[in-house]
This record gives structure tokens, C-alpha cells and sequence, in this order.
């Protein structure tokens, strides 16, 4: 981290000295998105933070102009949603990029968090860091969630029901919590209104985390595909330009891949029922939640017991949280962890297929499938986490960053934090 | 990566084999796949199937379903029918739109403007059920896309990209459910009240026969010959795009922007892909790939 | 109250210390009952208001138009209800279904009033996740839920599938043979 101190922020003008002295925003500013500097391994996966941020954005511009138009009540949510996509001036853009963006933004978060988890991103020194972004990822599924109800189709309607049933299986409280959601004594009228007013909250909860995140990230360093800090000037580059282009460039490929589905298959990841308005006297043949909850719908539905489905789909979110305890393995990238890293691609299978259980009705082979997945989902966490990390032998790790770069025993001059040093090109992939 | 995406794969083929023996003869066929003139990246409306559409919906579809969020106005807008203003105007004056209340406090009726919407034929949604053997038609407005079935895996998958991409579900299934009235196979029994309709889930529909060929005269070409058949098919396939348009006001709008949007990030991801590389060039070039490490050893 | 030990030197004990350590107790239970006073009205006002109290008032319904084995619904608080009239068959059929057998054992009168035995009022939502259930389907003459496959049988007693108990009976009274009161019991009104 000398780096810091050496390519610190230094005010030229008389003015910006006046304004630095005063509040050293501009500083901060550099330090963190300037001078930091990045291991110079990174690979794209270590691009969606960025993503991420864009997503955050786009959410937050797009969900304010389209409560410009959006009409919180029971009578007039389905219509007022009409009214933005047929009358309103790019209304359907606007509508659209919301409900993509909200899919795109759970794509982003499951790549990182499992790029997370296959680097061990959650090791000392870094877990509070982690454990912000378990945070993070809550809020945003209680803002997808409340936000897909505010349209106030069918979909909206009996998800809203079947998720504030759920918090009538807590003991005690249980009920009261529903109550004060509900503000009457079912989903209704005011259910729609306050979960607007939710939905327009936690979003910034989600912003001022993210500072949060980006502030833990900051003191710690960024970890990186081989899992080493940085020992050298030569391990890193500094955040700009080296970082900033690379994330950019993601960021608008990835948007390629976002304008897809706002643009060609706008419907495609949502359900045809909430085109029907909420009716509290029919439920929809299937009820689904959207495909970014499918999982932890499959193992709420794996055990035949309410109380016991609730416990352990939190518990599924939760347990992420204690990784950086239950990974008992010195080595954190499993690119050196070879028995891990077999263990860790059959974990990315089982939350697959529990996203397609959860689509799926809770019958027959679906059950049994889905109790299978969520014993294994588990047993990631508390059985295969502890024990391969006692039992492992990790392959040998690089003795720096430079050296996972270029192979060992080479020299390269001059390459690394210096901004602009001359450089030999050294690795052509 | 190579055993393990197998292990993953057999699992998967295992699971579909795991589908529940549900399958019980309540389950309707997936609808024939139709040719739209809308489908696809470059898809449009075909503006005099709209219309034929539209005289469809009113001469006969009307009578029962309403099309409450779509205004008169709607008719003459880009991207719809392409009905003149002054036809719109004519159009909507020959309905009777419920206003007021007047300076005595009344109700009353007016001829329709091209700002208002269709007028429903049931006062509400009660009297539109109790008319109907107890269950309300369903609206038009958004029913093209409030409809859909079930493709299930793989398909699912390829139905999102381009090029293979399929969005019109909800068209395929109402065409589909406008042509498949049929008789009842053998020891099927169709309660009171019901029909039998071979792609609606469970195949007792309450809605009986909608239209027969001949049924709406569409108008001719310049020789006096018909420009399409006056068929059950051909008039479900014109109302089911008129639907789809109703449900979608602002379809080719959205496809036509997309296009250069994706051209132009398709553009500037070029840009920024070479600026990346010469920013790189000064620390000796970036790592390539994804995972560079993993085929060293140390 | 750190600030009391950081305060004093260490090691001598200050002489008034209890009645300082009072002071700042009452200070600091004071301060924690003023902002559960002013925390108490945001919570309050988001439980149901006084007009949804009001319409969740006690409503009337006639059971003269209900014909055997029919079942009407029926919204109180904007919950669903089943009102059921039983089929002869449906009685003897379900004062058989031995007790102890069902996951959540209830006995036939306990389902329904004394002397009205033909009448069912049960809410209309699936004890699991609250979907609506799907009447005369399923293998107990019951209802049968399309979201979980839970199964219940004609006096809403749960059979099969993931809802942990039967369906519930809201609070009802019968005002004449015809005639029942929803949202009363005994004379006084749920609350």
C-alpha cells in the first residue's frame, strides 16, 4: 500500500488547495479511484463490481422517473403501469429497463458473488467486506421483491401473499410483522402503497452499503485470481487508467447483453400472469417468483414442514455470511486448491438446479431432487468447506502476482505501478 | 472443466427424467408455431392485417371482450393500423361513451372522441360475468401478452437469444385456441355450459365457438377479389396480430431503437477494446484469458 | 456510560459516585423512553387504520340460496371464505375419518356449529403460502391447492400435502337457521 502515499493527491491551483484544506473530497476521490492500486492479474470476473455499480444507477434513475408516472394504490397500480407503457414518452423504455435492469443486476451479483467464492474473496482480511456484500445482496432481494408486486398483477399479488405468509411462520411476532405489512387484514390497498414507499427506501440503503463495501474494499486491497497481496510495485497498476478502461469496456459489453432483453425479449424473464390484474379470489395455476429467487424457492419447498422451509431458505442466505469460518484452507484461489475447485463447480450445478426445481412443480421426482440439492447446498458450506481445507494439499502458489503473470523466475523492468513507466510487453497470454 | 460439465449434464438429463407422471389428458398440446410478420429483430407489423384485425375484434369479438386501456386514438398512431385521423374521429363518434355528470348532476351519453377509450359492452366486470355463464370475458388490452405456454428445457434456453428467439407465445396460444373448437374425443364428457377447445388447459372452455368462415366480409382488392381468405384461420391469425399490437402499442418503436442501440454499444465496445489494449501496451500488456494460472506451474 | 470510569481518575473512587451513576441512568433511561415514544406512533401507523378496522366490521350472510354441495365465497377483511353446504354423503363420510389419522386432528363437530351440521365456514386460503385452493378436487372430497398440492378434505381438514393445519374457522355465528354472522361469536365481535 506505499503506493498510496506516493502517488498521492496534491492540489495545483490556489483554489483547489482553498477546497482541499476545507473538505479533501477530491483527495479521497484519487485515492480511491486513481492511485489505488489494483493487482495487475485481475481477470473480468473482477469487472462486475463496476457492473454492478452501473446496474445500482440505472435502477435508481430509471425507478425515480417512473414513479413520476406510477400510481401506488390497489385500483390504479395495474392501470397507471399501462399509462407508462402506452402514453408516457419512452415510458415503455423506461419501464423496461427497471424490469430487466432488476434481472441484470441479480446476473451481475450471482457472477460475483460466486467469483467470491471460487477466489475465497471472503479470507481474512476481507471478511467484513464479504459480509457488507451478503448485506448488500439481502437488500436487493427485498427490493425485487417489493418492487415486483407494485405492478399489481397476479404475479404481484399472490407472491406478495405467499412471501408475507411466510413471515407468519416466525413464532411470536410472526403475525404482528405481517400485520404491519399487510396494514389491513390481508394484501390489499395499503400493502401496495407502503411497499412502494419501501421500494423507493432501500434502494439507498443499498447506495450507502455500497460506500460501505467500497470503503472495506479500499483498506483491504482487492484480492485477485492467485489469491497473493501485492508485495511490489510491480504486483499492481494503478486503478486509472488500467482499471477504469477495463471495467468501462465490460460495463458496455455487458449493456449489449442488457439492451437485448430490454429491446427484443422484454417479457422473457418475467410472467405472463402479472399481464393479468391482481384478483384476490384466483390464483394463477403456478405461482413462481422471478428466476433470481428460484433456488431458495426450491429448498423453501424441499422440506414438508412451513417452519422448517422458512429456517432453512434464510439459513441459505445467511450461511454465506460465515464462509470466511466455515473455509478452513490457508490457500484462498482454488486455482490452486485442486480437490476444492472440483467441489466448488458441482456447488455451481446444484444452484442451477435448484433454480430449475424451483420452477418446477413440488411433485414426485421434484421433491426428492430438491431435498437432494438443498442437503448439498448445505454440506458446501458446513462439511465440504471445513474438511477440504483440512485435508487438501494445495498445488504450489506463484511467488507474486508478477510471477503468476509471467511464469517464474523471469524479470520484467519497469512494469507496474509507476504510471506511464516504459514497459516490455511480457505476457501475450 | 470437461468431466465435471458432463457430470452436470447427465445430472440434468436425469432430472428431466424425473417429471412427474402428471401428464393426465388435461394437459393440452403446445400450440402450432405461427409466422408473424412482427417476429424477430426486424419484425413489423403488417399494417392491413391490423386492420383486418381491428374489424374482427369489432364486428365480433367486441360484443363480449373489452378493450379498456386502448384509446380510439391509439388507431391512428405510428406503429399501429395507420387509420387516418379524420377515420379515427368518424370511428369513435360512432360509439356511445358514458360522461359526466352534467350541471343537473346526471349521467350522461355522448359520442365517443378519438381521446377516449373503447366503451366496454358490460357496465362492469359483475354484470359482464353474470351475462357469460358466471365467469367475465377477459379484456383485451394486455391478453396477448398475459397468455403464454409452457416450453419447457431446452427450449426455454434458446427462446432468450437471437436469431432463434421466440416471444409470440401468447399469439401462437390465442390463434391456436380460436381454431382448435373441435368435437370431443370419445368418453371425454363436456359439463354444461362448457366446450371443448383442444389447446385450452383442461379443454372445457366457457367460451362457446367464436366465429365460423364467412363470417366477416373483408374488404376487396382493386379486381373485386378477395385479398385473403375469409376464413376461421386467416381471421384468427388477423386478430391475434391486432391483439398482439393492443397489448404492444410501442413494438416497432422498441425494435427499431434497439437496433441502433446495440450497433452503437457494439461500436463503442470496439472503441473501448482497442483503447484498453494501448492503455495496457505502457504496463506490458494485459493477462489473457480467463484463467492463465491454471495451466502453470510454479 | 464508559464515560464515567474515563472520567474519574483511576483508582479514585469519586465521592458522589452512586448519585452520579444515578444521574446518568435516569438520563440515559429517560433518553431511551423518549425515542420509543416518538418510534411508537411510525409503527402504530402502519398497523391496519381505523376505516380498514371499520370495514372489517361483522357481515351477514343468507344461506337460503345455497344448494347442496355448493359452495359460495364470501370476502370478510378482505380475506377469502368458503361457505359449504354438505352433501349427506360428505356428513357420514367425514364423521368416519378416524382422528387420529389426521395430521392435524380435529373431530367432525369440531368443524362445524352444534345443530348445523350441513354448514362448513372455513377461510378460503391454503394454511401454507395463503394460494387458493380448488374446490371438489383432490381424493378427499375437499378442496385441493394448485400452488403446493396440499389436499383438504370437505370439512377443510388437511389430508395431504405441505399446509400444516387445516383451514381455519373464522369467527361465526348463526343468527337463524338461514343465517350466519361472520366476524361474531357468542355475541361479542372479533377483534
Amino acid at each position: 500500500m506505499s503506493a498510496h502515499a506516493s502517488n498521492a493527491y496534491v492540489p495545483k491551483s490556489r483554489l483547489a488547495k482553498w477546497f482541499e484544506s476545507r473538505l479533501p473530497l477530491v483527495g479521497l476521490v484519487h485515492s480511491s479511484f486513481v492511485a489505488y492500486p489494483v493487482p495487475r492479474n485481475l481477470n473480468y470476473f473482477w469487472t462486475f463490481g463496476a457492473i454492478l455499480s452501473a446496474f445500482l444507477g440505472i435502477q435508481i434513475i430509471t425507478g425515480v422517473w417512473l414513479a413520476m408516472h406510477y400510481e401506488p394504490s390497489a385500483k390504479g397500480a395495474f392501470d397507471s403501469v399501462e399509462h407508462i407503457m402506452r402514453d408516457v414518452n419512452y415510458g415503455w423504455l423506461l419501464r423496461y429497463m427497471h424490469a430487466n435492469g432488476a434481472s441484470m443486476f441479480f446476473v451481475a451479483v450471482y457472477v460475483h458473488i460466486f467469483r467470491a467464492l471460487y477466489y475465497g474473496s471472503y479470507k481474512a482480511p476481507r471478511e467484513v467486506l464479504y459480509i457488507l456484500g451478503v448485506v448488500i445482496y439481502l437488500l436487493m432481494m427485498a427490493t425485487a421483491f417489493l418492487g415486483y408486486t407494485l405492478p399489481w398483477g397476479q404475479m404481484s399479488f399472490w407472491g406478495a401473499t405467499v412471501i408475507t405468509n411466510i413471515l407468519a411462520a416466525i413464532p411470536v411476532v410472526g403475525d404482528t410483522i405481517q400485520s404491519l405489512l399487510w396494514g389491513g387484514y390481508s394484501v390489499g390497498n395499503p400493502t401496495v402503497n407502503r411497499f412502494f414507499s419501501l421500494h423507493f427506501l432501500l434502494p439507498w440503503m443499498i447506495a450507502g452499503v455500497v460506500v460501505l463495501h467500497v470503503w472495506a474494499l479500499h483498506v483491504t486491497g482487492q484480492n485477485n485470481p492467485a489469491g497473493i497481496p501485492i508485495k511490489s510495485s510491480k504486483d499492481a497498476v494503478p486503478f486509472t487508467p488500467y482499471a477504469t478502461v477495463k471495467d468501462v469496456f465490460a460495463t458496455v459489453v455487458f449493456m449489449i447483453l442488457f439492451a437485448w432483453f430490454v429491446f427484443y425479449q422484454p417479457n422473457y424473464l418475467g410472467h405472463a400472469d402479472n399481464y393479468v390484474p391482481a384478483n384476490p379470489a384466483v390464483t394463477p395455476a403456478h405461482i413462481v417468483p422471478e428466476w433470481y429467487f428460484l433456488p431458495f424457492y426450491a429448498i423453501l419447498r424441499a422440506v414438508p414442514d412451513k417452519l422448517g422451509g422458512v429456517i432453512l431458505m434464510f439459513s441459505a442466505v445467511v450461511i454465506l455470511a460465515f464462509a470466511p469460518w466455515l473455509d478452513t484452507s490457508r490457500v484462498r484461489s482454488a486455482n490452486y486448491r485442486p480437490i476444492y475447485r472440483q467441489f466448488f463447480w458441482v456447488f455451481v450445478a446444484v444452484c442451477f438446479l435448484l433454480g430449475w426445481l424451483g420452477a418446477k412443480p413440488p411433485e414426485g421426482g421434484y421433491v426428492v431432487a430438491s431435498q437432494i440439492c438443498t442437503a448439498y447446498y448445505f454440506a458446501h458450506f458446513l462439511i465440504v468447506m471445513p474438511l477440504c481445507g483440512l485435508y487438501e494439499t494445495p498445488t504450489k502458489l506463484p511467488g507474486s502476482i508478477l510471477e503468476s503473470v509471467t511464469g517464474p523466475g523471469k524479470q520484467v523492468s519497469g512494469a507496474g505501478m509507476p504510471v506511464g513507466a516504459a514497459a516490455a510487453p511480457t505476457t501475450k497470454g | 472443466m470437461r468431466a465435471k460439465s458432463l457430470i452436470a449434464a447427465a445430472l440434468a438429463a436425469a432430472l428431466i427424467g424425473l417429471s412427474p407422471a402428471s401428464a393426465e389428458d388435461g394437459h393440452a398440446p403446445n400450440p402450432p408455431r405461427q409466422q408473424w410478420s412482427y417476429a424477430g429483430v426486424f419484425g413489423r407489423f403488417d399494417q392491413a392485417q391490423l386492420q383486418r384485425g381491428f374489424q374482427v375484434y369489432k364486428e365480433v369479438c367486441s360484443a363480449c371482450h373489452s378493450m379498456r386501456l386502448v384509446s380510439f386514438r391509439n388507431l391512428a398512431e405510428a406503429g399501429g393500423p395507420g387509420y387516418s385521423a379524420a377515420q379515427v374521429k368518424a370511428l369513435a363518434a360512432s360509439y356511445q361513451v358514458k360522461d359526466g355528470p352534467n350541471d343537473a348532476g346526471d349521467m350522461f351519453d355522448r359520442p365517443g372522441r378519438p381521446a377516449d377509450r373503447f366503451p366496454p359492452p358490460f357496465p362492469n366486470d359483475q354484470a359482464a360475468a353474470a351475462a357469460n355463464g358466471g365467469k367475465a370475458p377477459p379484456d383485451f388490452s394486455v391478453l396477448a401478452k398475459a397468455r403464454t405456454y409452457e416450453r419447457g428445457f431446452p427450449w426455454f434456453i434458446f427462446d432468450a437469444m437471437p436469431f432463434v428467439g421466440y416471444s409470440e407465445q401468447g399469439v401462437d396460444y390465442i390463434h391456436a385456441l380460436l381454431v382448435g373448437y373441435e368435437d370431443p374425443p370419445k368418453g371425454f364428457e363436456v359439463p354444461d355450459g362448457g366446450h371443448y377447445n383442444k389447446y385450452f388447459p383442461g379443454h372445457i372452455i366457457a367460451m362457446p365457438k367464436p366465429i365460423s368462415d364467412g363470417q366477416v366480409t373483408y374488404p376487396k382488392d382493386a379486381k373485386g377479389n378477395p385479398v385473403v381468405p375469409e376464413t376461421v384461420d386467416q381471421y384468427s391469425k388477423d386478430v391475434s396480430a391486432f391483439m398482439a399490437w393492443a397489448a404492444e402499442p410501442h413494438m416497432m418503436a422498441r425494435k427499431a431503437l434497439g437496433f441502433r442501440v446495440i450497433l452503437f454499444l457494439i461500436v463503442l465496445s470496439g472503441l473501448l477494446y482497442y483503447v484498453k489494449k494501448k492503455i495496457w501496451a505502457r504496463v506490458g500488456g494485459e493477462v489473457h484469458g480467463l484463467q492463465p494460472e491454471l495451466h502453470k506451474t510454479y | 456510560m464508559a464515560n464515567t470510569s474515563a472520567a474519574a481518575p483511576a483508582g479514585a473512587a469519586p465521592p458522589e459516585a452512586t448519585r452520579r451513576d444515578f444521574l446518568f441512568l435516569a438520563t440515559g433511561a429517560g433518553l431511551a423512553v423518549g425515542a420509543g415514544a416518538v418510534a411508537w406512533p411510525f409503527v402504530a401507523s402502519m398497523s391496519p387504520d381505523a376505516a380498514t378496522v371499520a370495514a372489517g366490521a361483522p357481515i351477514e350472510v343468507d344461506l337460503a340460496p345455497i344448494s347442496d354441495g355448493q359452495i359460495i365465497n364470501v370476502f370478510w377483511r378482505g380475506k377469502l371464505i368458503f361457505v359449504r353446504k354438505l352433501t349427506e354423503k360428505e356428513v357420514t363420510d367425514m364423521k368416519a375419518v378416524p382422528v387420529s389419522q389426521l395430521a392435524d386432528p380435529a373431530a367432525f363437530d369440531s368443524r362445524v356449529k352444534n345443530g348445523h351440521q350441513q354448514w362448513l365456514v372455513v377461510y378460503g386460503n391454503c394454511t401454507h403460502l395463503g394460494c387458493v385452493p380448488i374446490g371438489h378436487s383432490g381424493s378427499f372430497e375437499g378442496w385441493s391447492c394448485p400452488c403446493h398440492g396440499s389436499q383438504f378434505d370437505a370439512v377443510g381438514r388437511v389430508r395431504r400435502g405441505p399446509a400444516p393445519t387445516n383451514l381455519p374457522l373464522p369467527p361465526y355465528a348463526f343468527q337463524s337457521d338461514t343465517k350466519i354472522r361472520i366476524g361474531e361469536e357468542g355475541g361479542k365481535a372479533a377483534a
